[in-house]
């Protein structure tokens, strides 16, 4: 789903702040906008308690996100109570999700058919590497050196703008949020708003270090900056590449819904299409897609319907790329899969509602969750793609407050998800840990009464809390047991 | 009719005065409250933090404990919510039947003016179990409507978190310090004297918040102002 005119600052913006990319290996100094900006694969080193402390310093940032996400939230809030059946919708969405990844090996034998038949031609790629080697493949028996793109999650998730690089290849974002993280040397911070974190005067600088001539930082003067740049790409491009928003087994078509057009100009000018879709995107019938449709841009963008939303099937002779491929990605999803409380992340279609909701994504901002899936869709999403190693801070980053479900237009149940991965973390642990030794104390006066009294007599309750309990105090004064507890005023005069 | 009191580990430990006020309440209204006294805690902090052994353990105990009692009353939206929601999972059955305060207040014993009187200017923050979990609705607004002199003021984005998320305040501890900045602004935007709501957990670390930076605003339990005589 492509952003909306990405736009959330504010006039009084400063320039370009620190809190973009890491930036250590990235390639500084000039470059021209014919050269793509080389990109780097994103990783994950810092622990979400220790990358969110920095993001919380970002002044800038905070204002950013706030002004945003609280943007969106109205917006979305305003057309889903137009809707009377909003819950109807909510449930069928779940149910038609959930039936599909029940029996999601026959839906996905059922698309390569229907594609296949309609002149597509379908691979099948277990993980990332696979994917990115067959794009790149077929780029490369066509002779190009560039590709352009559709702002795409899934290629972010693999990395494919890095491996097509490494082949000599540009890919060139067209999305207009996209090409400002691009040429910022940044990384997208929000689903559906990669460039959220920036405000106009922000983008205009980033527009200007690259070559592009915005006239002034006015939303419309930098998206007429951004389309004279893209033109030229959209002109001149062989191939393009799009990730999937939905793929339809009985007709096999595949739909991309978007907001600014370039989708549009990617999916019908070039010769060649690659798709590159998750395994999980597929949906039994065309009219499931009636639920989708109506789920989407209202939990999306906050609007009725989406600008553009094209469907194509195969090839047609005479309109559109006349060479179609379907790029089929595992990449940690049957994992996902196999996880029988895990397993609902799958039905996420990629809304970021959860993300607008979320007090702690707005004030922290994606970066901070190290992964192209921010937010409380990305805090469970991740660990099940890729394993918790790594990303065992992931499922704490929550509060648990529930407004993430609440707006989930497929109900993922977020927060249960969470305490699920939370106890597989804590099951992972291979090491000592004084926490653990804390709460399995803690447990342990806690099944018996008389040692639940002895601790609260000696004062010992914050005992084995010690470690868990220090940061609380600097922010809001002392922890104190009261001198006397119920139980015991209840014991001398209540009974 | 005879209640169990639930009142939790945290109340009891750190919180007494908010059973005193349970009790003052519930028998100004007529019942009888029994103190199981074998309670400790439901297991909602290890269930929540990842220790799900620990959690059912306690949870079984829980069960055992106030098996047999027609109602169980608790002064806490999110450890209500836990034997409501997380019990199931837990146990693979529900756990007892549990209310918490105001709901039982208002759906069971049918009353919202308890006869308290309370002359200050207040604010309720909505915490997200209760508002979310339980969905308690306006109850609480209901009866605070009904407190004599209490000028009820709304909280803006009361409906948000206040940032305690219980382990989370500590495994998270700067961004739990930001979102309660932003509820404390809300609170002193309101020119409230107290803040109350259902769950003294989130009390406690939005009046930790006020008290240590000298806001002038106070935290109480709703059954504290609805102890109030």
């Amino acid at each position: 789903m492509t952003d909306i005119l990405a736009s959330p600052g504010t006039p009084d913006g400063k320039p370009v702040t620190s809190h973009g990319a890491s930036g250590d290996d990235v390639v500084s100094g000039e470059f021209e906008t014919r050269t793509v900006p080389m990109p780097w694969p994103r990783r994950r080193l810092t622990p979400f308690p220790a990358a969110a402390k920095i993001k919380l310093a970002d002044t800038q940032l905070r204002r950013n996100l706030r002004k945003a996400t609280t943007t969106i939230r109205d917006k979305r809030q305003r057309v889903v109570d137009e809707l009377p059946d909003w819950e109807e919708l909510r449930e069928a969405g779940r149910a038609i999700k959930s039936a599909t990844l029940r029996d999601l090996d026959k839906h996905l034998e059922q698309l390569e058919a229907s594609v296949t038949a309609a002149g597509g031609i379908v691979h099948w790629a277990r993980d990332g590497a696979e994917a990115n080697a067959i794009v790149a493949s077929i780029a490369r028996q066509h002779n190009v050196d560039s590709v352009v793109k559709i702002k795409s999650l899934l290629t972010d998730e693999i990395d494919l703008n890095v491996a097509l690089a490494e082949q000599g290849i540009s890919a060139w974002e067209t999305d207009l949020a996209e090409l400002i993280v691009q040429l910022g040397h940044d990384e997208s911070s929000h689903i559906l708003v990669p460039a959220i974190h920036k405000n106009r005067n922000e983008i205009q600088a980033i527009f200007q270090a690259s070559g592009l001539e915005p006239t002034s930082s006015e939303p419309r003067d930098l998206a007429m900056a951004a389309r004279q740049h893209l033109r030229k790409k959209f002109l001149s491009a062989k191939v393009g590449v799009s990730g999937a928003n939905f793929g339809i087994a009985d007709t096999g078509s595949i739909v991309i819904v978007e907001s600014e057009g370039n989708g549009r100009m990617c999916l019908t000018l070039p010769e060649v299409l690659i798709s590159v879709m998750g395994i999980e995107k597929v949906l039994p019938t065309w009219q499931d897609l009636e639920v989708f449709l109506q789920l989407l841009p209202r939990s999306s963008t906050g609007e009725r319907m989406n600008p553009y939303t094209s469907i194509w099937s195969g090839v047609t002779p005479g309109d559109g790329p006349q060479e179609f491929h379907l790029v089929l990605m595992d990449n940690g999803r049957t994992n996902a899969l196999a996880d029988e409380i895990g397993r609902q992340v799958l039905q996420c279609i990629r809304c970021s509602a959860c993300l607008n909701v979320c007090p702690v994504y707005e004030r922290t901002g994606g970066h901070a969750y190290g992964s192209v899936y921010p937010g409380p869709i990305g805090a469970i999403l991740t660990p099940l793609l890729q394993g918790m190693k790594g990303s065992e801070s992931l499922p704490y980053a929550s509060s648990l407050c529930g407004r993430c479900y609440e707006v989930c237009p497929v109900k993922i149940d977020i927060p249960t998800v969470l305490v699920h991965l939370r106890s597989k973390s804590v099951e992972s642990h291979d090491h000592f840990s004084i926490n653990d030794t804390a709460f399995r104390t803690l447990a342990w006066i806690f099944g018996d009464k008389r040692r639940y009294e002895t601790a609260q007599k000696l004062g010992k309750l914050g005992g084995p809390f010690g470690s868990v309990f220090r940061p609380w105090s600097s922010v809001r004064g002392p922890l104190a047991v009261a001198p006397q507890s119920f139980r015991s005023w209840w014991k001398e005069g209540h009974s | 009719m005879r209640v169990a009191l639930f009142l939790t580990c945290f109340n009891d430990t750190l919180f007494p005065n908010v059973g005193k006020a349970v009790v003052t309440v519930l028998e100004r209204l007529g019942c009888e409250v029994d103190f199981p006294m074998e309670q400790t805690c439901c297991g909602q902090m290890h269930l929540n933090t990842g220790y799900r052994p620990e959690a059912e353990k306690l949870a079984r105990r829980f069960n055992e404990v106030f098996a047999g009692y027609d109602a169980i009353v608790t002064p806490s939206g999110s450890c209500a919510g836990t034997v409501r929601e997380g019990y199931p999972m837990l146990l693979g059955f529900d756990g007892p039947p549990v209310h918490e305060f105001t709901e039982f207040l208002i759906d069971v014993l049918g009353v919202t003016d308890v006869g308290a009187s309370y002359p200050h200017r207040v604010t309720y923050h909505s915490t997200c179990h209760s508002l979310r979990a339980l969905k308690v609705g306006d109850r609480p607004y209901r009866l605070l409507k009904e407190v004599r002199g209490l000028d009820l003021v709304e909280l803006p984005s009361s409906e948000e978190c206040c940032g305690f998320g219980g382990t989370f305040s500590v495994k998270n501890p700067d961004v739990s310090a930001a979102m309660l900045a932003d509820k404390m602004r809300h609170v002193l935007d309101t020119g409230a004297e107290v803040v109350t709501a259902v769950d003294t957990s989130c009390l406690m670390h939005i009046g930790g918040g006020l008290t240590h930076s000298r806001a002038g605003v106070r935290t109480t339990h709703i059954a504290e102002i609805l102890a109030s005589p």
